[in-house]
């Protein structure tokens, strides 16, 4: 493992920037390379991130929901189990009454159950997820509660 | 008739029934919707929140100190790894590096837990599959864990012994002679643990060639910890991306590949092992410094995100926080493994029987707060 080596961010930037049209790189405040993907380019970025041979990124370690104030988001942390580099991939949408993003299960199977739970805290609709539901909470539960604008009088003691 | 004329005659319909939310084999409040035919499983849904406690919403409106006893209440079995797991980001926010004597002990702790949930597992796992004795057997040994935890800080189960900055105290003056004293009890009784279950015939048959997982499904549903390495998937973050004193100790990382409830047994079977060695190796040389590094008494993070994997007992642990500047979180992510792992639950048990769905998730090892959070 020791001697394998990891590709550098600038490349990967330089590989990954061929998938898509108006991607926005960054590593300020965060020790991963970050890719922000328009949200209709999503989907073909991240089959592209995972087929392409000198990326592999064949598993998602951590999928987060994302509420940044004015846009919903999910984050993706991607890595290469072979290749063992990493990758941060955001997708955000400005649209709070229906947000509305693209399903990557396909992609990384792990992302069904993760995209339930975005979808149960944030409100963000997946396309062509298999089931989309509560998974949390109940079914008639009202609101959305990882939003920053969601208010609860009875059970958050708001300081 | 012949047989097949009678077969053709008789219709089965498929039906539900749910598994929990009180169900003995589940270890908590999971629950279960299972699409049968007779005895055959045709698909299991997942239904959680039974235990939701909105940890990661309650974490925004507390403090970083705060944060750390929250996480406890998560995979209470690897309390002590979840607390150095928000210890480890904020520090690594602060850019504040803690003595080396923090990061011995907080192996040598971590290590405990995981064999004292290793120990509890291995209970659990022989009673699910009708063999009571096994759970005394464990609880007996890891009692003297819960004592020597219980000296040490003053708690059994949910620790709270990491700060951000190092240890809340230095250690207790019994804590290396108890350890070694466990370590030498144990190694004794652990070959006890292999007479008693691992060759037993009817422990084989109920557990061999049972729920299999693929690598490659294993990797694409984002399942790790002794799950993934059973079925040949080299996750562990301690030797992929050490953290604390990982990288100054000699340990394998175990890998079986059949990808069986049997494998999954092996794999925590021999990182008991490894967590005894692992153990060794430290406690006799616990190096001299300072156990807290002063913080202020009000920690804000710089602007930006952090993220820190460690390996609880079940898996990858991550967690996220999104800093502002301020004293709160702006966000923060807890990738539990469990939830994970969850994922892969209806995949592999598509096709067999219940009771061998029973024993596909002893050897997941559910804790069902982690899943939930």
């Amino acid at each position: 493992m020791l001697n394998q080596k990891i590709m550098k961010n600038e490349d990967l930037q330089n590989i990954i920037n061929g998938f898509g049209t108006d991607l926005e790189f960054s590593t300020e405040a965060s020790e991963f390379l970050n890719v922000v993907v328009p949200k209709e380019q999503l989907h073909s970025v991240c089959s592209q991130l995972k087929s392409n041979p000198d990326l592999k990124f064949n598993y998602a370690f951590c999928i987060t929901g994302m509420d940044w104030g004015k846009e919903l988001g999910v984050i993706y942390h991607l890595e290469s189990t072979e290749l063992k580099h990493q990758l941060v991939v955001k997708v955000m949408t400005d649209d709070r009454e229906n947000p509305t993003l693209d399903s990557v299960h396909d992609i990384w199977q792990t992302a069904d159950f993760h995209e339930l739970e975005v979808y149960d805290f944030f409100g963000i609709k997946f396309n062509n997820h298999p089931k989309l539901r509560r998974l949390f909470l109940t079914p008639d539960w009202d609101g959305f509660p990882l939003r920053k604008d969601y208010v609860d009088e009875a059970n958050m003691i708001v300081k | 008739m012949t047989n097949q004329e009678v077969k053709n005659k008789i219709k089965t319909e498929e039906y539900f029934i749910n598994m929990g939310p009180q169900h003995p084999a589940a270890h908590g409040v999971l629950r279960l919707l299972l699409t049968i035919d007779g005895e055959i499983i045709k698909n299991v849904e997942p239904d959680l929140g039974y235990i939701h406690r909105s940890i990661e919403k309650m974490c925004e409106r507390d403090s970083y100190q705060q944060i750390v006893h929250l996480t406890d209440r998560m995979d209470y079995l690897s309390s002590n790894i979840n607390n150095e797991a928000v210890c480890l980001t904020v520090e690594k926010a602060l850019e504040l590096e803690v003595s080396d004597r923090v990061k011995v002990i907080r192996t040598i702790i971590s290590e405990l837990t995981r064999l004292a949930s290793h120990q509890l597992w291995w209970g659990v796992m022989g009673m699910d599959l009708g063999a009571l004795t096994t759970y005394f057997y464990a609880f007996r040994d890891r009692e003297m864990i819960n004592d020597i935890f219980e000296e040490t800080c003053g708690a059994r189960l949910t620790m709270n012994y990491n700060i951000p900055g190092g240890l809340m105290f230095d250690i207790h003056p019994n804590f290396v002679q108890r350890t070694k004293d466990f370590i030498t009890h144990f190694k004794t009784k652990l070959p006890e643990y292999d007479r008693l279950l691992t060759g037993n015939v009817i422990f084989e048959k109920r557990t061999k060639g049972v729920g299999i997982l693929t690598k490659e499904d294993a990797i694409s549903f984002g399942v790790s910890g002794p799950v993934a390495r059973g079925s040949g998937f080299a996750s562990d973050v301690r030797k992929h991306h050490p953290y604390s004193a990982y990288d100054r100790v000699d340990f394998k990382e175990i890998l079986f590949t059949e990808g069986d409830t049997y494998s999954r047994y092996q794999v925590r079977m021999a990182e008991m092992w490894e967590s005894m060695s692992i153990i060794e190796q430290l406690i006799d040389n616990i190096p001299e410094g300072a156990i807290q590094e002063t913080t202020k008494a009000v920690i804000k993070l710089p602007k930006g995100e952090f993220y820190q994997r460690v390996e609880t007992a079940r898996g990858e642990l991550g967690v996220y926080i999104n800093s502002d500047g301020n004293k709160n979180p702006y966000r923060v992510k807890f990738r539990s493994p469990g939830f994970s792992n969850l994922s892969v639950l209806n995949h592999i048990s598509k096709g067999v029987k219940i009771a061998d769905l029973v024993a596909t998730m002893a050897s997941f090892d559910f804790v069902i707060p982690d899943i939930d959070r």
